[in-house]
């Protein structure tokens, strides 16, 4: 009894004296509620959606007042004038836009003769949920304009919505791919670039270190480029292995080859940027180690890899726009999953260079080249 | 001593490797290095004896760059530590108390990291794995990982990496420490031997008596932060009183016995050691014991050890610090010294 006793007392004591341990033992749980509880569930808003108007009639107008309410009320959208479709199309497809509604020209006249007037919504349903959500909303506006109450009796017919997909259906398999080659590399940079330097530091490897004539520039660049290799190899694995489960075929393309190579070299080297940045002064191994799930959870959920970031409260999108995984996810879809241009990712992969350059001038002058 | 500063270059004096002045380290109010001055000859071995806790790692961090120094001055081959620790860096090997090798490479593969650290060319560098290796015979183990390896067989795996760059001055914090008796051997008879080869200046800490008397050409006693004596170990062990030492045991000493044994022939210090037990430092060990012997009878107390032997480092530490070599707390002062990065205490 007392020896089982002892060994209850020593752990513990332990545990006393890691207020590291005992704060992330309080902490993860806390932050895991609040983010995913704030992450999933929400309703989408602030959809940036267009209208591409080519009707410029009266019944234009009432589904623009309409589409005017719903933007101030329940905010599902934000409306974004276009006057050109192709434009409007091309620009869901770039991921500037979350869907665009098209009225077309002869839409009022069709209206007022009885002519199977029809809406046409482009939805981008390489995101199921946020496509679901606009269709859900665009329908029950057009079936409040078509009620009883808001329509004249000599209007003789009801307006049709028509959804225009501009991708084939989208397995969740494939939605989810983009997020976890991402957290692959974040894994990767978890454990290469975070537990093993502490550990190391711990082990008194880096003390060999610091007595050779090596600059702590040298030191801090030959330790972030390690991670970040370590991290693109997990990238690259995982994204020929994933491609191949979920059949991406067009993964493979030497142009799209090149974009998801040199967006996955970007988030590997933002997320080492990020990882050292934290662990420059860290001593205590048990640090990274609880710092693994607090990490996963503030980045990884509100990207926007499992859900909308549209559909998250305003802090939440707040921490998504400073985010790498947002770039890196957002960057992985439109090259995997929408085959989108350059421009689509060119945005993804300056945030992630420059997020990467800035963390590393932080950590050089807080690197320590003594003990 | 002339000292002159210029660029970080000491051109004090000629033939030293190392040369300290005045180094004070401190940790808050806590003073671990308390002004100690020392210089280190060309081509010597010089120990830093002292029991843990003494200032003996604070010191060699002191001199290697790891740790900067709160006062005073360091110089390495001329070169100012503090002022120049580059080019210091580049004149040294150091093998520090903990295992710095990766123990998931191989010995030759820790040994080319490091030769490329230093810049050591290809050629150059894979000439000097091949002789370290030899002569700390490791060459049938060269493509082991390290952490297959016994501590011995790391420990001069360490060594051989710490001269892959080709070192002037050679740095070891208790390179035995934890080694079986055999291994510590080992270790001893490698260093002469690269000491002899190479050309090296070796400063070396310990916290073993034999190790310093064997290894060592001069050694520092350090106790408590300052260099309590400096010399060879002949002339440390001459300089205390007596060449004999009779550790004694009594079953029970009565009172006044200590002042008793002092009037014996020869004795010229005795030092009460708890338990009835003495140690009697005496010029003529021989007649002291048998004066010792006749006395005891006398006076009917009864021995219950004796031996005699000659002076030994061990009776030069307790000469000079008034205590055996100890580990102690160092926490009685209310510090602890800080652990090295990531170590919990």
């Amino acid at each position: 009894m007392n020896r089982m006793l002892a060994i209850i007392e020593r752990e513990m004591r332990k545990f006393f004296r890691s207020p590291t341990l005992m704060i992330t033992a309080m902490i993860f749980p806390l932050v895991q509620l609040i983010i995913l509880g704030n992450a999933f569930g929400g309703k989408i808003r602030d959809a940036r959606v267009a209208i591409v108007d080519e009707d410029h009639g009266n019944q234009a107008v009432r589904i623009r007042e309409a589409f005017s309410s719903v933007e101030s009320n329940v905010r599902t959208f934000v409306a974004v004038d276009y006057s050109d479709e192709v434009r409007a199309r091309e620009d869901v497809r770039q991921g500037r836009l979350e869907g665009a509604l098209i009225i077309p020209p002869q839409f009022s006249r069709r209206f007022y003769e009885g002519e199977n007037p029809r809406l046409g919504m482009v939805v981008d349903n390489s995101d199921q949920f946020m496509a679901n959500s606009l269709q859900t909303k665009m329908q029950e506006l057009v079936n409040s304009l078509n009620s009883p109450a808001a329509t004249a009796k000599r209007i003789p017919s009801d307006v049709a919505l028509e959804i225009v997909e501009l991708y084939p259906y989208i397995e969740y398999l494939k939605y989810l791919l983009p997020g976890s080659i991402s957290l692959a590399m974040f894994v990767s940079v978890m454990i290469g670039g975070g537990m093993l330097y502490i550990d190391d530091k711990a082990r008194g490897v880096h003390e060999g270190y610091l007595v050779t004539p090596i600059t702590s520039m040298e030191m801090v660049l030959g330790l972030n480029l390690a991670g970040a290799l370590k991290a693109i190899m997990a990238g690259c694995a995982l994204t020929i292995l994933g491609s191949l489960i979920a059949g991406l075929g067009s993964s493979f393309q030497p142009a799209h080859v090149l974009q998801w190579f040199l967006l996955i070299c970007a988030t590997s080297f933002a997320f080492n940027g990020l990882m050292f940045l934290l662990m420059v002064r860290v001593e205590d191994p048990l640090v990274p180690r609880a710092m693994f799930g607090i990490l996963n959870t503030l980045l990884y959920f509100p990207s926007g890899a499992i859900y909308p970031v549209q559909a998250f409260p305003k802090w939440l999108r707040v921490i998504s726009y400073v985010d790498p995984f947002s770039y890196a996810v957002h960057g992985l879809k439109a090259t995997l999953l929408k085959e989108a241009s350059w421009v689509a990712v060119s945005q993804d992969l300056l945030y992630l260079t420059v997020f990467g350059l800035v963390s590393l001038v932080i950590s050089v002058p807080l690197f320590k080249r003594t003990l | 001593m002339s000292i002159r500063t210029r660029k970080g270059l000491h051109s004090g004096h000629q033939g030293q490797a190392i040369s300290v002045e005045n180094i004070v380290k401190k940790y808050g109010d806590f003073e671990a290095v308390k002004g100690v001055t020392f210089d280190v000859k060309d081509g010597e071995i010089f120990g830093l004896l002292g029991p843990n806790g003494a200032g003996k790692s604070t010191l060699i961090r002191m001199m290697t760059t790891l740790i900067p120094i709160t006062s005073g001055k360091a110089f390495i081959d001329g070169y100012d530590v503090s002022e120049n620790p580059d080019a210091a860096r580049r004149v040294i090997g150091v093998i520090p108390q903990a295992m710095t090798s990766d123990i998931d490479l191989t010995i030759t593969e820790n040994m080319s990291i490091y030769a490329k650290l230093y810049g050591v060319p290809r050629a150059e560098r894979e000439r000097n794995i091949d002789e370290l290796l030899e002569a700390v015979d490791l060459t049938k183990w060269r493509d082991a990982q390290v952490k297959t390896l016994s501590g011995g067989m790391r420990r001069r795996a360490e060594i051989a990496r710490g001269l892959v760059h080709n070192p002037r001055i050679f740095f070891l914090d208790e390179p035995t420490t934890g080694l079986d008796p055999v291994s510590r051997v080992a270790v001893w008879e490698m260093l002469n031997k690269l000491k002899s080869h190479r050309q090296l200046t070796i400063l070396i800490t310990t916290h073993y008596m034999d190790e310093a008397d064997r290894l060592c050409d001069r050694i520092a006693i350090v106790d408590h932060g300052q260099l309590v004596a400096l010399d060879t170990p002949m002339a440390l062990k001459t300089s205390v009183p007596g060449n004999n030492v009779v550790e004694v045991q009594f079953l029970k000493a009565p009172s006044g016995w200590a002042e008793r044994l002092h009037d014996l022939s020869g004795v010229q210090s005795v030092q009460d050691e708890g338990s009835s037990m003495f140690r009697l430092l005496t010029s003529t060990g021989s007649q002291t014991t048998t004066a010792l012997v006749e006395l005891s009878v006398r006076a009917g107390v009864e021995i219950k050890t004796l031996t005699v032997q000659n002076t030994s480092l061990d009776d030069v530490f307790v000469h000079y610090t008034g205590r055996q070599l100890r580990d102690e707390q160092v926490k009685a002062f209310g510090f602890v010294m800080p652990p090295r990065p990531g170590m919990r205490s």
